[in-house]
């Protein structure tokens, strides 16, 4: 890989050093954290919508499988939580492999079905299951501790966190570059194509799709530890939508993109609170106008601009 | 016991004729584009609010389901040209987040100009029951079924009779040969939207006086219409038919005798269970995987 590429990290790095001693209140520190979940959930989804060209609409309930092991193992059976997010994140895993194994021999449109179905399932269960999950008012969730030490403050989870998003961001720069990414931009650009080099498409569909929905679950588990309570709209359709839109205005297709499209769209709905109702209309006309005038997404298509090339 | 049953098969055959109104609004635009319109549910909400905004602003109940079908059907016909058509020939993808957008906007707009409220609609003839064998059924019901019936109908008559109807279907089999033969394809796109929003419409305004209608029932209602879609084999209009009649009747037997909190999971279950076993459908024997 060309060292150029990892300018970028040590960019994001740098800001994330950087960030909790110049954020003005305990407000805008909150609101990064929340970024940088996001983006975590985000680079995880664009390896599989931008990368291989498959969409999932389910992924908000792959991430309230994960928020909700935390919350209902530790409190209703005294896992550890660490334990529980393990149980969450391997369940995902196997339910994901269950759903794409026979679904990524169809095209497109079925797979968005499939994890649109799946999705909408989770959340009707979380709804309902009220003994488990406190039903549509959700539930507080246990703290967290590691090795001895509380995870207490937003100083706390904001070192955790900054973590958790270089770790993503390096790992998805080395897998995008590794066979296995190439195999993935293979089958996005023509499948007869990476069929025939010998590329086994199912099974790295498969594999990518369950990667990104494990990706989800596990930060569904952070965030339910970090806010500290639980509710089904973590696993809404419309959550799944933002997402989805989190990919498509950064950029397809672009680890960096991925970024700036959690950052800016995380932030929205706070710049948005004075047009209380023009919420939804504001996100769709973004999805749809991006799609038409920006379709490789704003990251990709200003580098161009720029002439910087990938 | 038999009054039981047949009172969940009057409730369900009724919803479940309005899922295939949605059903053939899918099948429609995907034969005529390849594109699954994920904004068809919002059709079915903005029938039922159309027609209940136009019916509480005073105008006489037919002007109001008129215009409650042609505003719905303009809209469609706005998406197709403003947001389909530039992007000619994109993936997959990229459609499934346009129309997923256009169903944002529109849910979005409905609830700033109508509230978030719930709204209802008198019923055209009446509530008085008409009781059959120990189950009664609403002559709303007899409403739904009927221009259900008339529109399948209809549209059967369009396809197989009428020039505009064949120029349709020749261009959902192969749309260069069609081009070819001198149909005017973009006029095929422009009709299968405007068509497709209208039996959106109708279905949801046939449904409000029995279910009540607000600015978020698009979603729910369209998705049900595409597991139709897709149970009676994506792009068959029969198929599309028979397949909302039955997401209907299952999603009623499923809430009356299994449980009525997961009635709305019924389908998507019913969903993975085709994709899985079944890709193509009920009646799909054409082929799902093209190149």
């Amino acid at each position: 890989m060309k060292k150029s590429v990892y300018n970028g990290l040590y960019l994001v790095i740098a800001i994330l050093l950087v960030l909790p001693f110049v954020l003005p209140n305990s407000f805008y520190l909150d609101l990064v954290i929340r970024m940088a979940i996001n983006a975590v959930i985000v680079l995880g989804l664009n390896l599989l919508i931008g990368f291989a060209g498959q969409i999932s609409l389910g992924h908000a309930g792959f991430l309230g499988i994960g928020a909700y092991a935390s919350a209902v193992l530790p409190t209703h059976f005294g896992w550890h939580p660490l334990l529980a997010m393990g149980a969450g994140a391997a369940t995902t895993g196997i339910l994901a492999a269950l759903v794409a194994r026979p679904i990524f021999k169809l095209k497109g449109n079925y797979l968005a079905m499939a994890t649109l179905g799946l999705g909408i399932i989770i959340n009707i269960a979380l709804r309902n299951e009220a003994q488990w999950t406190g039903g549509p008012d959700g539930m507080p969730v246990p703290g967290m501790g590691l090795f001895g030490f509380e995870l207490a403050s937003d100083k706390h989870w904001y070192w955790v966190v900054a973590l958790l998003l270089s770790v993503s961001v390096w790992a998805s720069l080395n897998l995008i570059d590794s066979p296995f990414g190439r195999a993935l931009r293979a089958l996005h650009g023509s499948e007869v194509a990476a069929q025939v080099v010998g590329v086994d498409i199912v099974r790295y569909k498969v594999a990518i799709f369950v990667l990104s929905a494990v990706f989800a679950s596990l930060m569904g588990s952070v965030t339910a530890h970090y806010v500290g309570f639980v509710s089904p709209n973590f696993a809404d359709f419309f959550h799944s939508i933002e997402l989805v839109t989190m990919v498509v205005i950064g950029g397809m297709a672009s680890v960096y993109g991925s970024l700036v499209g959690a950052v800016l769209l995380t932030a929205l709905p706070q710049a948005l609170a004075t047009f209380e109702g023009w919420e939804t209309v504001v996100f769709g006309a973004i999805l749809m106008l991006s799609m038409i005038f920006l379709p490789k997404g704003l990251v990709p298509t200003l580098a161009a601009k720029f002439g910087k090339g990938n | 016991m038999l009054a039981q049953f047949l009172q969940f098969l009057f409730s369900g055959i009724t919803v479940g004729a309005t899922y295939a109104l949605a059903a053939l609004g899918f099948t429609l635009i995907y034969n005529a584009s390849n594109v699954i319109n994920f904004a068809q549910g919002e059709f079915i909400m903005l029938g039922g609010m159309l027609a209940v905004f136009f019916t509480q602003a005073g105008l006489p109940l037919p002007v109001a389901l008129m215009l409650a079908i042609l505003i719905p059907a303009i809209v469609g016909v706005l998406i197709e040209k403003l947001a389909i058509e530039p992007v000619k020939g994109a993936e997959p993808v990229t459609l499934i987040i346009i129309t997923i957008g256009a169903s944002l906007v529109i849910r979005g707009l409905s609830a700033v100009i109508f509230g978030k409220g719930t709204h209802s609609l008198p019923a055209f003839s009446g509530d008085a029951p008409i009781e059959i064998l120990g189950a009664t059924l609403l002559p709303q019901s007899l409403w739904v079924l009927g221009v259900t019936a008339v529109v399948v109908l209809a549209l059967w008559y369009f396809f197989n009779r009428t020039l505009h109807g064949k120029a349709m279907l020749a261009t959902s089999f192969n749309r260069l040969a069609a081009e070819l033969v001198g149909i005017n394809t973009s006029w095929v796109l422009f009709m299968s939207f405007a068509m497709s929003a209208a039996l959106g419409a109708l279905g949801g305004i046939l449904l409000t006086p029995i279910t009540l209608t607000s600015y978020d029932v698009g979603i729910m209602l369209g998705l049900k219409g595409f597991v139709a879609a897709v149970l009676g084999g994506l792009g068959n209009g029969l198929g599309a038919v028979v397949g909302g009649l039955l997401v209907g009747i299952l999603e009623a037997m499923g809430a009356g005798y299994i449980s009525s909190a997961y009635k709305d999971a019924m389908p998507f279950v019913l969903i993975l269970f085709i994709l899985f076993f079944m890709p193509r459908g009920l009646f799909g024997g054409k082929s799902t995987d093209r190149v």
